[in-house]
């Protein structure tokens, strides 16, 4: 047997659950646990495989709750960790990803997402937990989600979250669906050195003069790993910047609003989207996931019969960007949004364009739009 | 402070988180001392042990530990526990934590990780009710016994944990009270210096929500039950040491055996590869 390196450069012909995996070990994923579930079960079959390679830990844990502790037990103890689901399965971890937001513990999740609710329909796309991965877990709190498009954006993205989730110390979601899981596609692995890697702040002060919660200018504290002789105290309680628990309405104001503020006040660095073919445009399509591949086909078509139609893609949902979805709604006449779901990116996209242009729903369940399903629609709103 | 104040085992202790939620008259108290006297003993370098629990009033141990701690959700100290055994093998891990939180809630990762012989320690207070929501009826409650939920006498079947540990692959399952408090600190760094799955369960007094209810007195009548009624059984078969409400306690070490834990199993790629070769 040939052990192959954790990073495999070169260029690849592979699916979008494949390059997850390849992306978080290259990010410096060394522990995966999961269970399986259809779409998102090539994850866990890729670490199966590959994790022995990299001298890293593969467990098929006994349900999704077991996998959502363990790894953030595994990110406590140093070791970058990941977990990948589907729909049911994201609902069994909502609990214990707002553990990881109250503990700050860095780590990966993603969905790959399938039709809902409960076993809904296995094996074909939605985006129907778009609202889930803002609000599942109880309490207030913000996220970071990632909405891939693509094989190679599933590689790009998945280091990405971990770079996020070691900045900010906090699980990133990657909110992908089946479409773009099960896709195969060109993957570009780059050189190694070529791979830009975030690693948690490490604790400035010794053993007694550190405090696990204790926010530096950014909002966020630096991390001690267990093991390291910091004696730290964390819990899922309300707690102060030493971690001991702190039954007070202040400590729920300074920690909460902590916690929202490191990521509110650092949306700039977060949020990311690309547009296409906009400056002119009366008409947007924003999308996300693969809704966007359509969406840009349409866009290309529309334009070529000098239609004034752009693409915004986002590539962040959550945070959302909400500055941007305003700029546009400024200068735009329309913002179509194409998901697969009843209706749910809309309701944020109205919401910040704050009626300043028209905003279209455009649902779908269980299939992707076609081009021509999209394009139609831009042809009535441009005649109107 | 004066030199009285100071409580031997206090280099264990958050000092500063004193004083404890605990009534008086509870188990914990004295649980807690026995684990960090076992602690203390057993010779392991404290900054390698890490402590994890769920939630109740057993899991708050960890958070008046003077080691790396986790307080996590209810049920789920055991994979919490899993993820960073297995992330740094190095680490002695300990779980802490009420016979509610690891056997209702967290049943199933008890005996996957059991099953799976994941090196951790699981310390389980079984006072047979949950006491922090405030005395309801819970895996372990006896038939007949009154609880706020269970108000006419309960009416399921309890567990038996060490019938449960064993069945379920743990390869060192021992029970003691909390009045067995030299025994027990003896188990416990036992456990801690033992590889695998080790579970011990401590029989311990809720006066405040189990034993009020159940006309057995305040906590030092109860420690003089387990006086009375504990015999001790090394070695006979756990299933032989099931518990009811009044009867005599079994307690005792019941499995201690060695087999290869989840670590050693690993596919060890690299080595395989060199066979090939030659
Ligand atoms: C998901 C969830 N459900 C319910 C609770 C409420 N709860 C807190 S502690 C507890 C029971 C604890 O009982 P046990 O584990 O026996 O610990 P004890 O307090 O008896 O030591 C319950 C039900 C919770 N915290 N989380
Ligand atoms: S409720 Fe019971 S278990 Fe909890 S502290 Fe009081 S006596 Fe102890
Ligand atoms: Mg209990």
């Amino acid at each position: 047997m040939k052990i192959k390196p954790a990073v495999l450069t070169g260029v690849h012909f592979m699916n979008g659950d494949y390059a997850c995996a390849e992306g978080a070990l290259a990010a410096g994923c060394r522990f995966f646990a999961g269970y399986p579930i259809t779409p998102a079960t090539e994850i866990a079959e890729a670490m199966s495989r590959r994790m022995p390679h990299v001298g890293g830990i593969f467990i098929q844990m006994e349900d999704e709750l077991a996998s959502m502790n363990s790894i953030l037990g595994a990110s406590c103890a140093g070791v970058k960790s990941m977990t990948a689901t589907s729909g049911p399965g994201f609902s069994l971890m909502m609990e214990n990803f707002g553990l990881g937001i109250m503990m700050e513990i860095p780590c990966v999740l993603v969905n790959i997402q399938r039709g809902g609710p409960s076993t809904g329909l296995p094996t074909m796309v939605g985006q129907q937990d778009m609202m889930q991965a803002r609000w599942g877990s109880h309490g207030d709190y913000e996220v970071i989600a990632l909405t891939p498009s693509s094989p190679q954006e599933m590689f790009d993205y998945t280091i990405k979250a971990f770079n996020l989730s070691e900045k900010y110390r906090l699980p990133v979601l990657i909110m992908s669906d089946e479409i773009v899981g099960h896709m195969t596609e060109r993957v570009v692995i780059p050189n190694e050195e070529d791979i830009f890697i975030i690693n948690r702040k490490k604790p400035k002060n010794k053993p007694g003069k550190y405090l696990m919660f204790q926010p530096e200018e950014d909002l966020i504290p630096c991390m001690a790993n267990a093991g390291e002789g910091y004696k730290v105290i964390t819990t899922g309680l309300t707690h102060d910047e030493r971690g001991y628990p702190d039954m007070s309405a202040e400590a729920q104001e300074i920690l909460i609003t902590r916690l929202c503020d490191k990521i509110r006040k650092n949306k700039d660095d977060i949020i990311e989207y690309t547009v296409f073919g906009q400056d002119d445009a009366e008409i947007i399509i924003a999308a996300y996931g693969s809704p966007a591949r359509s969406a840009l086909s349409a866009v290309s078509l529309a334009r070529k019969e000098g239609i004034k139609v752009g693409l915004f893609r986002m590539i962040t949902v959550w945070p959302f960007p909400e500055e941007k979805v305003l700029e546009l709604a400024t200068r735009a006449r329309v913002i179509i949004v194409p998901e697969i779901n009843k209706g749910q990116i809309v309701h944020e996209v109205e919401r910040c364009s704050k009626g300043r242009c028209q905003v279209i729903s455009l649902p779908k369940l269980a299939r992707i739009h076609t081009p021509y399903e999209i394009l139609n629609v831009i042809k009535e709103v441009s005649n109107s | 402070m004066s030199q009285n104040d100071i409580h031997p085992m206090d280099k264990l202790i958050r000092a500063d988180r004193m004083p404890h939620i605990w009534c008086s008259g509870c188990g914990l108290g004295t649980n807690f001392s026995c684990f960090l006297s076992a602690l203390d003993q057993s010779g392991l370098d404290i900054d390698k042990c890490v402590i994890v629990s769920g939630i109740g009033c057993t899991g708050r141990i960890p958070g008046y530990t003077n080691i790396d701690s986790y307080h996590t959700t209810h049920g789920r100290a055991i994979p919490f526990a899993t993820g960073l055994k297995l992330a740094n093998p190095e680490l002695t891990v300990i779980v802490f934590s009420g016979d509610g939180d690891l056997f209702a809630i967290g049943g199933n990762h008890f005996i996957h990780a059991a099953r799976r012989n994941v090196d951790i320690n699981i310390i389980c207070v079984n006072n047979f009710n949950y006491g922090m929501t405030g005395g309801q009826f819970g895996p372990t409650t006896p038939l007949d016994a009154i609880t706020t939920t269970s108000p006419y006498g309960n009416y399921e079947h309890p567990f038996n944990l060490v019938q449960v540990a064993a069945g379920s692959g743990a390869v060192y399952v021992v029970r003691w009270t909390s009045l067995h408090v030299r025994r027990l600190t003896n188990s416990i760094k036992e456990a801690l210096l033992k590889k695998g799955f080790t579970f011990i369960e401590i029989i311990s007094p809720c006066p405040t929500s189990f034993g009020r209810r159940n006309k057995l007195g305040d906590g030092l009548d109860e420690m003089k039950y387990y006086q009375k009624y504990s015999v001790i059984r090394h070695g006979i078969d756990p299933k032989d040491a099931d518990l009811c409400l009044n009867g005599k306690i079994v307690v005792g070490k019941f499995i201690d055996v060695d087999k290869p834990t989840f670590l050693d199993n690993q596919p060890d790629l690299v080595s395989m590869a060199e066979k090939n070769k030659k």
